[in-house]
């Protein structure tokens, strides 16, 4: 007995040494020096902007590998980045764009005006799956007087017209297979994307800006928060880019090792009516229907202390948000008043297509059990992504739904009376088409306030929380982006002790 | 023989067409279009009518079948619709972590239940029968990935001595290391084969060791192990290599669950996103392959069950 337990421990032991000194995975060394690992759930479906690599490649690349003429910062702002200069004309159809000196692509061809226009032309091509692709309509030529100069015509003014381009990743045109591989202008270069498991960045020496804080960056790529958490645990990875399971952050708050960060967040989640079809055809009802819900506490139930409340589309990095929760507030006396002036004091039923992927059968539920108190009935429809899309998206066949929508600026589909929902107000549209031909910020401000304040005031739809963004960080690294606005995560910044 | 391998073969190509026909028909009966994979929530009916042409859903049933068939006799397994990228490059890479998963997994399984099959045979009339029987019935009892879960909250967040997931960057560069990765989900995946495989090999024990040839070579002087070793491991052995053949599937089948459970850039991972994305050519892909895997193992556990027992390739065969 005594030796078959001696042998049992030095059989444990050994498998201790073999397996411990691998264990864990992250390198040791810090500062210039140091490799950063991040967590995140959006792998890139391929490497390409523009032919349907999805959210994974701009949270991977844009900023870090691929550069635009202008960058949208942490904070909501539009800065220069490739473009040294803009030159508007009066009638502001003409910009004329002049290019920094000195920077070269990765392969070590100079960048140069003949590039903008192919990658602005790949977002515009037909082929094109950028979901940017529409709000480049307004382009009617584009032409490269000489190699640091690109000059756009418009066919009519649009002052997001340098927002827009922001998003647009300024490519070698000599580059094929962008799928594979990239030829951006970033700080760092792709070192190797291995599917199914990681992608990693090593900082480019011949950057032409400041160079990355760290050596190189790795990307790891999860199915499901559990496993990623735990891998945050172990220290496998250094940062979680979005934290999606609420009920795992306990384990973080508390605990000295890891910072929590609530950021600002573009994405929420609606219950959009079929604004065409009775009884959400009469906005009394969707009043009522609104105020029916207690947000505050579906939000609670959903993301614990986390996320917003809003009033309308806009979040609050928008530069024309105003905080107009208050608008439609929870009040179910109010909502059966409401509904008795529209003529549906004894309540009505409506089918509710819900998406079947988190967070929405949860919402659902509540929003069934809280419409249920002022006597209207809700029946779920359970439907997968591809589904809705068909079901609800393309045949406008329903009559509420849940859904969540992440741009930053998209206020402006309320004045489109064709896009699903169908809300349909000439003002609206008036506001949303004259807001972008305005000569100034201020003046598109204006006027896109007006455009919350009224679809607010319509319950054009019910928009029922802003999403958290939530980034997890070992509290040995410092500098990561923590909005992650228009899912991108600059990595230059960050530092490991 | 060479007649019944002839049959055996034609037998296991007749299947392979049946599961094509079946993986395509079944993924048809999904609702929605593939083609919606590629559209943002602001496309235009030219978009969604241009993604349909693109990924071939416009076009009569037959016709895709037609089209995907021939394809599959050239060994093409067609492009990504949501990638662009060509199928099988990336179901080859991710069989370096799948095949070896498997492979080790069934060894150990295998070595597990047999030592525990033996033993819960040698002693069904002491504690330790009991026990090792009792432990299989659980094992068959648990599902797999909680198993995983189980082993990482012990081995990787409370212990820290193994990875609780991933795989190196450099694949099979390092083999310790690549094989640390992997130690967790093998030890997961052997432990619940090892539970199913464990009764029978109990069960074929019990059967020699109450035959009559073993009290045979008993009397003439053989101890009970030499007498086992001689001659009940080969007789013992055909039902088992029979069950065994499945079980090699069926660790296949497991490995693709386990992946998830612990992030291995594997078929099964890649099969679960192909899913939810309605990926169309990487889930046909991915079934076809590993339909591929599970009819060569059952062809190669009939020929070597014949191998094992004359008795058996006499009376399929007929020719005496």
């Amino acid at each position: 007995m005594k030796r078959q337990l001696a042998l049992a421990a030095t059989i444990t032991a050994a498998a201790l040494v073999l397996t411990g000194c691998s264990a864990g995975g992250t390198d040791d060394a810090g500062g210039e020096d140091a490799t950063i690992n991040i967590g995140s759930l959006y792998e890139p479906q391929n490497l390409s902007n523009t032919g349907g690599g999805g959210q994974g490649v701009t949270e991977a690349l844009s900023g870090n590998v691929y550069e635009g003429l202008y960058k949208l910062t942490d904070d909501g702002d539009v800065e220069p980045l490739l473009a040294e200069s803009e030159e508007v004309s009066d009638d502001g159809l003409t910009y004329t764009f002049t290019l920094r000196d000195g920077v070269t692509f990765h392969s070590g061809d100079p960048l140069t005006s003949a590039d903008v226009k192919s990658s602005v032309e790949a977002v515009t091509a037909e082929d094109s799956q950028s979901a940017r692709k529409s709000s480049f309509d307004v382009i009617e030529s584009i032409e490269t007087p000489d190699e640091s100069t690109v000059v756009f015509t418009l066919s009519q003014r649009s002052i997001s017209f340098t927002y827009n381009l922001s998003y647009v990743s300024i490519v070698n045109d000599e580059a094929t297979d962008l799928k594979t591989s990239e030829d951006g202008t970033g700080p760092y270069t792709l070192d190797e994307w291995k599917r199914g498991s990681t992608l990693s960045l090593t900082r480019w020496d011949d950057y032409w800006g400041d160079p990355a804080k760290n050596a190189e960056v790795v990307f790891h790529y999860y199915t499901d928060a559990t496993s990623q958490n735990n891998a945050l645990i172990s220290g496998q990875i250094d940062i979680i880019t979005s934290m999606q399971s609420p009920d795992a952050l306990s384990q973080f708050d508390d605990n000295d090792d890891y910072v929590v960060n609530d950021g600002a967040s573009t994405t929420k989640e609606l219950l959009a009516f079929n604004d065409r079809v009775a009884p959400f055809d009469d906005r009394l009802v969707r009043k009522a229907v609104y105020s029916a819900i207690d947000r505050e506490k579906l939000l609670n139930s959903i993301w614990g202390g986390y996320g917003q409340l809003i009033g309308s589309m806009v979040p609050p990095t928008d530069p024309w948000y105003e905080d107009l929760t208050d608008v439609n507030p929870y009040d179910p006396d109010l909502a059966k008043d409401l509904l008795a002036q529209a003529g549906y004091a004894d309540g009505f039923s409506f089918t509710l297509d819900t998406p079947s992927y988190d967070p929405h059968p949860a919402v659902a539920e509540f929003l069934k059990s809280e419409l249920a108190k002022v006597g209207i009935t809700v029946e779920i429809n359970t439907i997968t992504a591809d589904e809705w899309y068909t079901k609800v998206f393309q045949d406008r066949d329903f009559e509420a739904t849940l859904q969540e929508h992440v741009n930053d600026r998209d206020v402006v589909w309320y004045g489109n009376p064709d896009f699903y929902w169908g809300y349909d107000n000439a003002d609206v549209q008036k506001w949303v088409a004259d807001a972008e031909q305005a000569k100034t910020t201020d003046e598109q401000t204006e006027l896109l306030k007006k455009v919350n304040e009224k679809i607010a005031e319509d319950a054009a739809s019910v928009w029922l929380y802003l999403y958290p963004q939530i980034v997890v960080a070992a509290s040995d690294v410092t500098g990561y982006p923590i909005n992650g606005l228009n899912s991108q995560f600059y990595a230059y910044d960050i530092v490991k002790e | 023989m060479p007649s019944y391998l002839i049959r055996r073969f034609a037998f296991l190509v007749l299947s392979l067409v049946v599961a094509l026909v079946v993986i395509f028909v079944l993924l048809r009966l999904l609702p929605g279009d593939p083609a919606n994979a590629l559209l943002s929530v602001n496309a235009t009916p030219e978009q969604i009518a241009a993604a349909r042409a693109q990924v071939g859903s416009d076009r009569p049933l037959a016709e895709q079948f037609a089209t995907w068939a021939g394809q599959m006799l050239r060994f093409d397994l067609g492009e990504s619709y949501i990638s662009g990228l060509p199928v099988l490059p990336e179901v080859t890479a991710r069989l370096q972590v799948t095949l070896p998963l498997t492979l080790l997994a069934f060894a150990l399984g295998l070595a597990i239940a047999l030592l525990a099959g033996v033993g819960a045979a040698v002693g069904s009339d002491r504690w330790y029968g009991t026990l090792l029987s009792g432990f299989a019935q659980l094992g068959i009892a648990i599902p797999v990935f909680w198993v995983g879960i189980i082993l990482v909250w012990i081995f990787a967040l409370s212990l820290g001595v193994l990875p609780a997931g991933g795989f190196p960057r450099d694949d099979w560069e390092n083999p310790g290391e690549a094989l640390t990765s992997l130690a967790l989900p093998i030890i997961t995946i052997a432990i619940v084969m090892s539970a199913s495989l464990t009764r029978y090999v109990r069960a074929a024990t019990l059967d020699v060791v109450g035959s009559g040839y073993l009290r045979t070579a008993r009397a003439g002087g053989a101890s009970m192990a030499q007498a086992l070793w001689r001659h009940g491991l080969r007789n013992g052995s055909v039902p088992v290599i029979a069950i065994l053949g499945i079980e090699l599937s069926t660790t296949l089948l497991g490995a693709v669950v386990i992946e998830s459970v612990f992030t291995l850039p594997g078929l099964g991972n890649m099969l679960l996103d192909a899913i939810a994305q309605h990926d169309y050519p990487n889930i046909q892909g991915i079934l076809v392959v590993s339909t591929l895997f599970v009819l060569l193992v059952g062809f190669a556990a009939d020929i070597a069950q014949r191998l094992v027992d004359p008795r058996l390739r006499q009376t399929v065969s007929g020719n005496r």
